[in-house]
């Protein structure tokens, strides 16, 4: 490929606005973005960082409530910015494909898969329908679907989310277009299946030689896909590079930051065996009306001691947070707070055995009142349990926004919806210190945030438990916040343990069986894992075939 | 100023249904001090024409077609929102709790509601009419408690959305009571969707209420009452007079206004989620 | 299929049910509430002997469960009762007046559902256009008034003013379907323009709700023209919605019908039914309210079944 050759896609200064709160807000400030005919370029960004609109844009594209207020996205020499509807609707899918984060909403619930896959081929692409069912199903074949000939006359509910990112990958490719924009399309899904998704969207982009987008906030992903890379951050570009180099020696700080975020460790803490666990589950079991979904689980933890609890959805972990909680009462087994058996149901518990466990939520917007101010938030467990009032209930909540790093000056008096999302998780960590409790169950507490927040929000979290010696119960699906905080590790599949010990004996090679599928799936910072990994499968795969 | 901002960028019809509307409640408080005639007050011939000592005419009885329409603001809209305000207090009350408690409490009044709500409510409100007779108070339970059900079910709905938030359950892991739950947690951020609701339930009890006056069944003569005005007068309309029209049209604005609000508030609100 | 049928079983087991629990609730109210019928309908005159034989008369000396029993037993062989006040069986009552409500109500049906689902879906096409505002406030409009008042103004401009039709739509017995149907266009036209307001701004609420949803904006990448978006990728999903808003204002439109009939004295059960309120003849009363809440129940039941039926989760199960 030589410079002079003329570009495929071509964006410059663009500007994007949206409409929210009654005012014009920019989004996109100025991006100038240059893509070549079978190249594969990654945007990388955290939340709000305009990948997606700029994704988008490259379509033509706009949402409602945004618009387009200058620049040019030329496509293949035509322009897009202002074009009429018609010619626009001659591109898409024909020439722009898309691909969305998540397919089983993107897919319409009221028609057979085939039926959408064709849809355009045939009504805009003038190929007769027999001719773009039997490619369909031979995209289904590249892309590794089981059961390629039926598999498209299924309805989309009938199909797992792995298997449906796969088929809307290949309904992107059904007319051979020139650029697919893939935006996100493995971030819903859990880590071991978006393996084979990106394995699959891999090859088919190497096979038809489409160029692509590949858009996510997930680095080590998009290093496996792209040959180069942009990173944006508030609507602007900050670097761009190509693969390699980026990962390697990143120039800006803030990208430099992002590379760092995976190095953070907790300093590891002898376990007391001896003693009486501060937190035990004995073989519980537990269901939602007919569905199982715990069996036997046990557990111990000990005072100021970090459990991670590790498994992907439909595991049990959240599930095992409610049975201790007392919001999911077992149908057998107990658990036990300090040696005393806990009532089954929290409705049961005394007020003392309630403010003993504290509970740190996944996502801090519905884990506030938005109709309550930080030092009502903050000050009700004060007040509930420990009956403070007045002047010392304030000076409390002072001291608690000053250990979580929050100015009380600034913060007391203010609402949720005027902090950041990482803000926001703070005070849910001071509500439930509030409570002076010796256990916290942080349920998936950095998931929703970005990179550089969750690990903020990680560090203060081992400050506080080396300051008051609290412990954690800390569940998640992420190996790389395993490896960072947890003292021992659980590791859950389909309602049962599956795995346990020590983090330095869990992460030590040989790794039990799901265990091992698990870490290994967790892509890494290195262009070169997916090859390596899918090699090392197909070999074991095809010694266990024979 | 905080108030008056966003009514100056309200739209047009908003801002004229909240003019009508502050316009209604002043005649209803000032009736005595506007009208010229007494509610009952015989004072001329039937059917006397508009102009002269009485601005709109006189009813089929001779009483003075203008005062009675402002007296017929008091008192329809009184007993509307008399009515109202008890669906509301009765039925948000058990809507909300049904929804934070769950379990029995809310399997049985849910299957009550739906039973209640089975049967058409004019039909439902004539059948307990026609046997406790028709009278302002039960009247006013009848209805109260037959729009109870329509609240029930949306306030209901609406603490649903709100009590599957964390921080429900959050204050529920606290130990905190049935009453903070209800007061503190869940409704004010209910608050919004039931106001909204409260203007368009409003409407629809005025507007019951008319229709059961003006079937005769409803808030019982001499009182002046929008909808028997037009029962009462309704000959007229035959001779291409347009009196009895006029309690109609009132009943309409009020209506009107209150849905234009009621629009731009929920319009407001759901707006703000955009983007 | 098997998951499916058990559903459709259970909404029409509940309807049943829900018709049985009705039937008890209109004939219980009679007993349960306060205030002696007997009494109210002989006047205060009345001496206690006369009370306690007409009390014997409707059968309330009994009790309940067996007056119940007795109704229902009845009912189940169409024999509704006398009416209280001129002794006429109610059967002969009802029977020409259901036909000329049903009438009524089928030719409002046939006028407003086409033209409120086309407005409807015309209105969500060109959202946020002067068409769609004018659509809107005027749908709001006409929901705000009340059914007498835009009775009246019909009567004055098309009777009064104008002198083509007929302001009030007395049938004499054996009319010509013309004549039935020249008397009834001014009630028809009062009821659908109720409702085709209230039908036009659900169906576009329902239809917008869906245009927001992820496969919407797929379809539109994937270059799909604006009309097959609406009509092959919204219409399909927006079926249900539309199926219960379609019932929920024919089973209203069945209950309006009683405001028009008085208006334009139109001989139907609504107009029976109000005048027997006013002179507190029970029997005709429950018998009325029966057929308004069974029609009730027959539509919301129709519109679940049918909503159940259109939905591909339910229609093809996994597996």
């Amino acid at each position: 490929m030589t410079m002079s050759e003329k570009p495929l896609l071509e964006i410059r200064d663009l500007h994007i606005e949206g409409h929210y709160q009654d005012a014009w807000h920019p989004l996109i400030k100025g991006i100038d973005l240059t893509l070549q005919r079978g190249e594969v370029l990654g945007l990388i960004g955290e939340s709000g960082a305009g990948k997606s609109t700029l994704g988008l844009a490259s379509m033509g594209y706009v949402r409602d409530g945004c618009r387009i207020t200058g620049g040019s996205v030329r496509f293949d020499g035509q322009e897009l910015v202002g074009a009429k509807p018609e010619a626009l609707r001659t591109l898409r899918g024909l020439r722009i494909a898309y691909v969305a984060q998540s397919a089983a909403a993107s897919f319409n619930p009221a028609h057979r898969l085939i039926d959408q896959h064709v849809e355009t081929a045939v009504r805009n692409g003038g190929i007769d329908r027999v001719r773009a069912e039997a490619e369909a199903v031979e995209l289904y074949r590249v892309l590794r679907l089981p059961n390629p000939e039926q598999i498209g006359q299924r309805y989309p509910h009938q199909v797992s989310g792995g298997q449906l990112q796969r088929v809307m990958t290949a309904m992107a490719m059904a007319c051979h277009p020139d650029l697919i924009i893939f935006d996100e399309p493995t971030t819903a899904l859990d880590v071991t299946t978006q393996i084979e998704v990106l394995a699959a969207i891999r090859d088919a982009v190497k096979t038809y030689g489409s160029a692509a987008l590949y858009i996510s906030h997930d680095l080590a992903v998009v290093a496996q896909m792209a040959d180069r890379i942009m990173v944006l951050r508030h609507g602007k570009l900050v670097e761009e590079a190509d693969t390699r180099s980026m990962l390697d020696a990143p120039q800006q700080d803030y990208t430099k930051s992002l590379w760092a975020v995976r190095s953070f460790r907790t300093e590891p803490k002898p376990c007391p065996q001896q003693a009486t666990p501060l937190l035990e589950v004995r073989k519980a079991s537990a269901s939602y009306g007919h569905q199982p979904v715990l069996q036997e689980v046990s557990l111990k933890l000990h005072r100021g001691q970090t459990l991670a609890v590790i498994g992907e959805s439909g595991s049990g972990k959240s599930s095992t947070a409610r049975l201790i909680t007392g919001l999911l009462p077992p149908t057998a087994g107990q658990v036990l707070y300090d040696g005393e058996a806990l009532p089954a149901d929290y409705r049961q518990r005394s007020k003392e055995q309630l403010r003993r466990v504290q509970m740190i939520y996944q996502i801090p917007d519905t884990a506030l009142n938005p109709r309550q101010r930080i030092v009502d938030i903050i000050g009700r467990p004060l007040s509930f349990y420990l009956g403070l009032k007045g002047q010392a209930l304030r000076q409390r909540v002072a001291e608690l926004l000053e250990m979580i790093e929050l100015d009380p000056a600034l913060y007391m008096e203010r609402q949720p919806r005027e902090l950041s999302g990482g803000q926001k998780q703070r005070i849910c960590i001071a509500r439930a210190l509030a409570a002076e409790p010796q256990l916290i169950i942080c349920d998936e507490v950095t998931s929703a945030l970005d990179q550089l927040v969750a690990e903020g929000v990680l560090k203060l979290l081992n400050r506080i438990q080396q300051q008051l010696g609290v412990a954690y119960l800390f569940i998640t699906h992420d190996v790389a916040t395993v490896r960072a905080i947890a003292d021992e590790v659980l590791v859950m599949q389909r309602g049962q343990v599956v795995d346990h010990g020590s983090r330095e004996a869990i992460f030590t090679p040989p790794h039990r069986d799901y265990t091992g599928l698990l870490f290994s799936s967790e892509p890494e910072m290195d262009p070169d894992w997916l090859d390596r990994l899918l090699a090392k499968r197909a070999l074991t795969s095809t010694v266990q075939t024979v | 100023m905080s108030l008056i901002k966003p009514l100056l960028r309200a739209p047009l019809s908003a801002q004229f249904g909240l003019l009508v509307i502050v316009l209604y409640i002043l005649v209803a408080l000032f009736a005595p001090v506007l009208a010229p005639f007494g509610e009952t007050e015989v004072v001329g011939e039937g059917f006397a024409p508009w102009g002269g000592q009485f601005l709109l005419g006189t009813d089929n009885l001779g009483r003075d077609m203008f005062s009675r329409l402002v007296y017929g603001a008091r008192n329809t809209l009184g007993i509307a929102f008399l009515t109202t305000l008890l669906a509301f207090a009765v039925g948000g009350f058990c809507g909300l709790v049904a929804a934070i408690r769950g379990g029995w409490i809310d399997q049985g009044l849910s299957r009550l509601v739906d039973i209640l709500m089975a049967i058409p409510q004019l039909i439902f409100a004539l059948l307990i009419l026609s046997v406790v007779g028709t009278n302002a108070t039960s009247l006013v339970l009848v209805i109260a408690l037959l729009d109870a059900t329509r609240v029930f079910r949306l306030s209901r709905a609406v603490a649903m959305t709100v009590v599957v938030q964390d921080f429900v359950e959050a204050a529920r892991l606290r130990g905190e009571g049935l009453w903070w739950l209800v007061s503190r947690e869940v409704l004010p951020n209910a608050a919004a969707p039931l106001i909204a609701e409260f203007g368009l339930r409003f409407c629809f009890v005025f507007l019951f209420i008319s229709a059961l006056s003006f079937l005769g069944l409803g808030i019982q003569p001499p009182t002046a009452d929008w909808g028997s005005m037009v029962r009462d007068n309704a000959v007229l309309i035959t001779f291409g007079d347009i009196s009895p029209l006029l309690p109609a049209l009132a009943v309409a604005l009020i209506t009107v206004s209150v849905n234009f609000v009621v629009d731009w508030v929920l319009h407001k609100s759901s707006g703000l989620k955009e983007c | 299929m098997n998951s499916l049928c058990k559903l459709l079983l259970q909404r029409l087991a509940l309807g049943l049910l829900s018709l049985f629990a009705v039937s008890v609730i209109i004939f219980l109210a009679v007993g349960m509430l306060p205030g002696d019928v007997a009494q109210a309908m002989l006047g205060q005159a009345a001496t206690p002997e006369t009370v306690a034989a007409f009390r014997a008369q409707l059968g309330l000396d009994l009790p309940p469960l067996t007056r119940f029993g007795h109704w229902a037993w009845q009912l189940l062989h169409g024999d509704l009762g006398l009416s209280l006040a001129n002794q006429r069986p109610i059967a002969e009552l009802i029977g020409a007046r259901l036909g000329n409500t049903f009438t009524l109500a089928l030719l409002a049906a046939l006028v407003s559902v086409p033209a409120a689902l086309l407005l409807g879906m015309l209105a969500a096409l060109y959202r946020n256009s002067w068409f769609d505002r004018l659509l809107n406030t005027s749908a709001l409009s006409a929901v705000s008034f009340p059914e007498f008042f835009v009775a009246y103004i019909l009567i004055l401009v098309f009777a009064v003013k104008l002198n083509w039709l007929p302001s009030i739509s007395n049938l004499a017995p054996g009319a010509s379907f013309a004549e039935v149907l020249e008397r009834s266009l001014l009630p028809v036209l009062t009821l659908s323009l109720v409702v085709i307001a209230q039908m036009m701004r659900m169906t576009r609420a329902a239809l917008i709700n869906l245009l927001a949803s992820p496969y919407i904006e797929m379809a539109r990448l994937k270059g799909i023209s604006q009309a097959r978006i609406i009509f092959h990728h919204a219409l399909p999903n927006a079926l249900a919605p539309i199926i219960n808003v379609v019932a929920l204002n024919l089973a209203y439109l069945v209950v309006g019908v009683v405001v028009v009939e008085v208006v334009f004295v139109y001989p139907g059960l609504g107009q029976l039914l109000v005048d027997s309120v006013a002179k507190r003849d029970i029997p005709v009363v429950q018998a009325c309210s029966l057929i308004f809440a069974a029609t009730y129940i027959l539509l919301n039941t129709t519109a679940d079944v049918l909503s159940i039926a259109s939905n591909p989760r339910l229609m093809h199960p996994k597996g």
